[in-house]
């Protein structure tokens, strides 16, 4: 292998100079470090760099629009969720509503039937009330003539003679009011 | 083989000719150049070639060193320092693995030689300079004085900031070249204590084995170093950029 400095392998004597101070070697190493390293600058420059950040940007966009989308429809389904939950209690407060109106009305109705249903008891009642007196009258008139006629005919087995029916009458109306 | 220089060695593969008085060759550091830059644009458009939606292991890989030194630059010179992404990404990406194929053994580490580190920590300089006057003109003169510094130790302080500002390219470079240097150094000191040892028999063997465990460990550290001398190189490119975009400290 031929080497730039032609005194590294000499046997002993010869100082074999440091090769990263070798002179001779930096016009090479210079040389194609610009090459390489524009070579480098260029591709990552204009290649590797901006498809790389390219893919980086790609990807943060996508989660940020994901992410949006995301709460916009979180978003939506939270509103859904806000009207259900509104119809929910119209349709309770409506339910109640008519309940409660359908209670008084039914109430109301009972009270009206139950009143008309007294009212027919209470005329039955005073009708009743009316022929048991009537009755009752007519009862203790006969009650007088069955007394007067059974203390004629007591008198009559004692004494032998009927008394006046005058006097019967009289004393028969006199017990009867005791 | 035992000599740790001698894997520093430029070996000119195809002569090409001159420039000037230059000799320009082909050289073994250029295919590791070659076969670095090639390596890093094949991976990175082969892995993102499909652009997934959601990634395979390849694509991630691709999409992690994207977003790593995109936020690196990000923390340290802000969404203005995006501008300079693309030449971050490939400082970045080109020494991180130069350094990485410098670890398998025979191939060659481009980043162990000054006059590479420091053309590139050169171009990082003039970069700073050529954007710093171009877009602050004369107020990025404003980097050399800091605010709320009494008068009277202002000079100083002027004078520490410019030759700080100046050794910039010089601490930027050795840095990684000293470390690759040394470790790749490290390294083949103790493996040649190995072939050197197993040369003495049974004993030779045994002893043997304290370098080999030596070596497998330092193997371990020189990738730390490797990785972590690569994003040291581009955290301070983006901190010496965030000087050119933000003068006023």
């Amino acid at each position: 292998m031929a080497t730039n400095t032609a005194h590294t392998e000499a046997p002993g004597g010869h100082k074999i100079p440091f090769p990263p101070f070798n002179a001779q070697t930096f016009a090479s190493q210079l040389f194609w470090l610009a090459i390489a390293f524009t070579f480098l600058y260029v591709a990552m420059s204009k290649l590797a760099l901006p498809r790389i950040g390219a893919i980086i940007d790609g990807r943060a966009k996508r989660i940020a629009d994901d992410l949006a989308e995301a709460q916009r429809l979180k978003g939506e389904s939270d509103a859904a969720i806000a009207a259900y939950e509104k119809a929910l209690a119209d349709a309770r407060a409506r339910a109640q509503l008519i309940a409660n109106e359908m209670r008084d009305k039914q109430a109301a109705e009972a009270q009206a039937s139950r009143k008309k249903l007294e009212d027919a008891l209470n005329v039955k009642l005073a009708d009743a009330e009316k022929s048991i007196a009537a009755t009752k009258k007519a009862a203790m008139a006969n009650v007088s003539s069955i007394a007067a006629q059974a203390a004629t005919a007591i008198v009559e087995r004692l004494i032998g003679t009927a008394p006046g029916e005058k006097a019967v009458a009289d004393a028969v109306a006199e017990a009867l009011k005791r | 083989m035992a000599d740790p220089i001698h894997q520093f060695q430029i070996v000119d593969l195809v002569p090409l000719g001159k420039i000037g008085s230059s000799e320009i060759a082909f050289t073994n550091s250029a295919l590791f150049m070659a076969i670095a830059v090639g390596g890093i644009t094949a991976f990175l458009l082969g892995a993102t070639s499909s652009r997934r939606l959601v990634p395979n292991r390849m694509q991630s890989m691709a999409e992690l060193s994207y977003e790593f030194v995109a936020n690196t630059i990000r923390s340290t010179a802000g969404t203005e320092g995006m501008r300079f992404f693309p030449f971050v990404f490939s400082l970045f990406m080109f020494i991180l693995t130069v350094n990485l194929i410098g670890l398998i053994p025979y191939a060659f580490t481009v980043t162990t030689h000054i006059v590479i580190t420091a053309a590139l920590s050169l171009s990082v300089f003039i970069t700073v300079l050529v954007y710093g006057f171009w877009k602050n003109g004369l107020h990025f003169f404003n980097l050399f004085v800091p605010k709320g510094i009494p008068i009277f130790i202002l000079p100083l302080i002027v004078l520490i900031e410019v030759m700080s500002f100046l050794s910039r390219p010089i601490s930027h470079s050795v840095r990684l070249f000293a470390n690759m240097l040394a470790g790749h150094i490290t390294l083949k000191v103790f493996a040649s204590f190995v072939t050197m040892l197993t040369a003495y028999g049974v004993f030779g063997w045994a002893g043997a084995v304290l370098p080999l465990g030596l070596t497998i460990a330092l193997t371990a550290l020189e990738m730390l170093v490797a990785v972590l001398q690569a994003y040291v190189f581009a955290i301070l490119t983006c901190i010496y950029l965030n000087d050119a975009i933000h003068p006023g400290h």
